[in-house]
C-alpha cells in the first residue's frame, strides 16, 4: 500500500478528518498572518497619528451606528486615479487606533479617508440635514435627526477604557478627563482647550454646532469627519521609507 | 492510484471503464478519469503560481520577505506612475507656475491648459459646496455671476483659494457679520433695519414701515462694513446689499436671522491640500466662469 492510499484513514474517521482540516488551515493562516507581526518592513514609520479625542470618538461611534461605512470607504488605494482625486493613499498606520477600522468595501458615496478640512462645518451641517441642499444630485439619505439629538457621551470614558485594552494608548489621565476634554473641544472658548491639545496634539476645539451649550450628535460626527486623514503631514512624510 | 486498488480490478463491461470496487446491490461505481483538459489546466495553474511567487513579492522570511525578480511593489508602482504623470505635465505646469496671470491670459495654449486643469480640480474639490457648474447654493457663493465678496481679480481669487476664508490659516480672509441679537439691537430695531435692507434692492416692504428709522439704524450699525451706500466692501467681504444677489436668501426671516445670529461661512485654505500650480489653474478657471471684476 503506497502513501497515496493512506487517505482512507481520514475518510473513515471524522475526528481525524477534523483534526487534519484544522492543521492544514492553521498552517495557511500562520504563514500569512504571523510574519506581519515580526517583519519590521511591514510596520510603517510615521509621525502624527494620535488616538481620537473623546468628541471625535463619540462621533466615530455615531458614524458606525448609522452605518456610514456601508456606503463610504475610508481607504484610498495606491492607484493613480484615487491619489489624484482624494489625495495621498491611505497608510495602515492611519487606522491603527480604529477598532474596528472603517476601511469599508463599497463606495456608493465618495471615499472619506481625507475628508477632514475639505468642507466647512456649516457645509457638513447642511449636508447631513439634507444632502440635496448642497449637492443636488446626491443619493445620500438625510440624517436630520443628528442635529436635533443631544449627544449622550456619558460613557465615553468606558469606550476609551475598552479601546485601551485593545492597545490604543489612552492613558489613565485621558480616560479620567474624558468628559472635560469632550466639553472643551465642542466650544469656541473653553478654558480646557489648552489641556486638550496637550493630550491630543492638533485637536481642533471649536463650536461645531450652532446651538450654544448643547453638543449634538451631528457636532460629534462633524468633529470626527473633520479630523479624518489630517493627522499625518504629507509635506514632511517620507514616502520612500515605506515603499512596498 | 484508485481509491480501492487493493481490491480486485473490475472493468464495467458496458462502458469499458474500470470501477472503484464499491458495490451496492450489484451496482458498481465507475472510476471515470478526470478530463485531460481539466487536469492540464490544474497543472498549468500550479506552475503559474510558482512563477508568480518568483516574480512578485511573496514569501515571508525571518527578517524580510522575497521581493520578486523586478522588485515590484504597489506603492512603488503608484509612485512611479505619479512621477510619470508629473513629468508629462511638467512643461505646462512649470510654465503656468512661472507665468504671471497677464501672460496666461495672453497665451491661448496656456489659458486652455489652465482651464482644463482647473476644471478637473474644481470637480474634485470645489463642486461639493459651489456646485458642479459653480452655481453655488444657500450659504455657498455662486461663482458663475460676476459678483465677488472678496474680489474677482485673478490675484484675489488665488489669495482666497490659498488661504481660505475664516479658515485656520493665519492669512485667511477674516471678518464676519457680527451678532446683532443678544442685546445689541432690539428685535423691533432688527425688523426695521431688515425692512430697510430689503428696500435697498427694491424688494417689497410691508406698508407703514418706518424706512427712515431703519436707515438710521443701518447708518449707525451696518454702514461701517457695508458702506454708506450699502454697496459692500471687498476688503471685508461684506456683500453688496443693493443688488439682487443673496447668499443666504432675500426673504425677511432669513435677513433677520442673519442680523440676529451673525454670519461667517468658512472656506478651507486649499494651500494646505493643493499645490500652487493647481490653485493658479483653479483661479483661472473660476474667473472664466463668471468674468472678473
Amino acid at each position: 500500500m503506497s502513501l497515496w492510499n493512506k487517505h482512507a484513514i481520514f475518510e473513515k474517521n471524522s475526528i481525524i478528518l477534523l483534526l487534519g482540516v484544522l492543521i492544514v488551515i492553521s498552517i495557511g493562516g500562520l504563514v500569512e498572518v504571523l510574519p506581519l507581526f515580526y517583519l519590521k518592513s511591514t510596520i510603517e514609520k510615521v509621525e502624527g497619528v494620535r488616538p481620537h479625542t473623546p468628541l471625535e470618538l463619540a462621533g466615530r461611534n455615531i458614524y458606525v451606528r448609522e452605518g456610514c461605512y456601508t456606503c463610504h470607504s475610508q481607504m484610498i488605494r495606491a492607484l493613480r486615479d484615487e491619489v489624484e482625486r482624494y489625495g495621498h493613499y491611505s497608510l495602515a498606520s492611519e487606522s491603527m487606533y480604529d477598532h474596528p477600522f472603517q476601511w469599508g468595501s463599497k463606495r456608493n458615496g465618495p471615499d472619506l479617508a481625507r475628508v477632514g478640512n475639505k468642507y466647512s462645518d456649516d457645509w457638513h451641517r447642511r449636508h447631513l440635514a439634507n444632502p440635496r441642499a448642497v449637492v443636488p444630485g446626491s443619493i445620500m439619505p438625510a440624517y436630520s435627526w443628528l442635529a436635533k439629538t443631544e449627544l449622550d457621551a456619558g460613557k465615553i470614558d468606558q469606550d476609551m477604557r475598552v479601546l485601551s485594552m485593545e492597545g490604543v494608548p489612552y492613558s489613565d489621565e485621558m480616560i479620567a478627563k474624558a468628559s472635560l476634554d469632550l466639553k472643551a473641544q465642542s466650544s469656541d472658548d473653553d478654558a480646557g482647550a489648552a489641556d486638550l491639545v496637550k493630550r491630543y496634539p492638533k485637536a481642533a476645539a471649536r463650536a461645531y454646532g450652532e446651538q450654544k451649550g448643547i453638543v449634538t450628535e451631528a457636532d460629534a460626527l462633524i468633529a470626527y469627519l473633520q479630523v479624518l486623514g489630517t493627522q499625518i503631514d504629507f509635506k514632511i512624510y517620507d514616502d520612500k521609507a515605506n515603499l512596498r | 492510484m484508485s481509491i480501492a486498488s487493493h481490491e480486485s480490478e473490475h472493468v464495467d463491461a458496458h462502458t469499458g471503464t474500470s470501477t472503484t470496487g464499491h458495490e451496492w446491490d450489484g451496482i458498481r461505481e465507475l472510476n471515470t478519469p478526470l478530463p485531460r483538459w481539466w487536469l492540464w489546466m490544474l497543472y498549468g495553474s500550479i506552475v503559474w503560481a510558482i512563477g508568480y511567487m518568483i516574480v512578485y513579492p511573496a514569501v515571508p522570511l525571518v527578517s524580510s520577505y522575497t521581493k520578486g525578480v523586478f522588485g515590484w511593489s504597489a506603492r512603488g508602482a503608484v509612485t512611479a506612475e505619479l512621477a510619470d504623470l508629473q513629468s508629462a505635465r511638467a512643461p505646462m505646469v512649470n510654465a503656468l507656475a512661472a507665468a504671471s496671470f497677464a501672460d496666461i491670459e495672453k497665451d491661448p495654449k496656456m489659458l486652455a491648459f489652465a482651464r482644463a486643469q482647473g476644471k478637473a480640480a474644481f470637480g474634485d474639490n470645489c463642486a461639493g459646496c459651489h456646485g458642479a457648474g459653480g452655481g453655488g447654493s444657500k450659504a455657498f457663493p455662486n461663482l458663475v455671476d460676476d459678483d465677488w465678496l472678496w474680489g474677482g481679480k485673478l490675484e484675489d481669487i488665488q489669495q482666497t483659494l490659498t488661504h481660505g476664508i475664516r479658515s485656520a490659516d493665519p492669512q485667511a480672509r477674516a471678518g464676519n457679520m457680527p451678532v446683532f441679537g443678544e442685546g445689541v439691537l432690539k428685535p423691533t430695531e432688527i425688523s426695521l433695519v431688515a425692512d430697510y435692507v430689503r428696500s435697498l434692492s427694491g424688494l417689497d416692504v410691508a406698508k407703514g414701515v418706518d424706512l427712515a428709522a431703519g436707515g438710521k439704524i443701518f447708518a449707525e450699525n451696518c454702514a461701517a462694513c457695508h458702506g454708506d451706500n450699502a454697496k459692500g466692501n471687498l476688503e471685508l467681504g461684506s456683500p453688496n446689499l443693493t443688488d439682487e444677489i443673496w447668499l443666504y436668501g432675500s426673504d425677511k426671516a432669513t435677513i433677520v436671522e442673519g442680523i440676529n445670529k451673525g454670519r461667517g461661512g468658512v472656506m478651507p485654505n486649499w494651500g494646505e491640500r493643493l499645490d500652487a500650480g493647481t490653485i493658479k489653474a483653479l483661479a483661472v478657471y473660476v474667473r472664466t466662469l463668471g468674468g472678473g471684476r
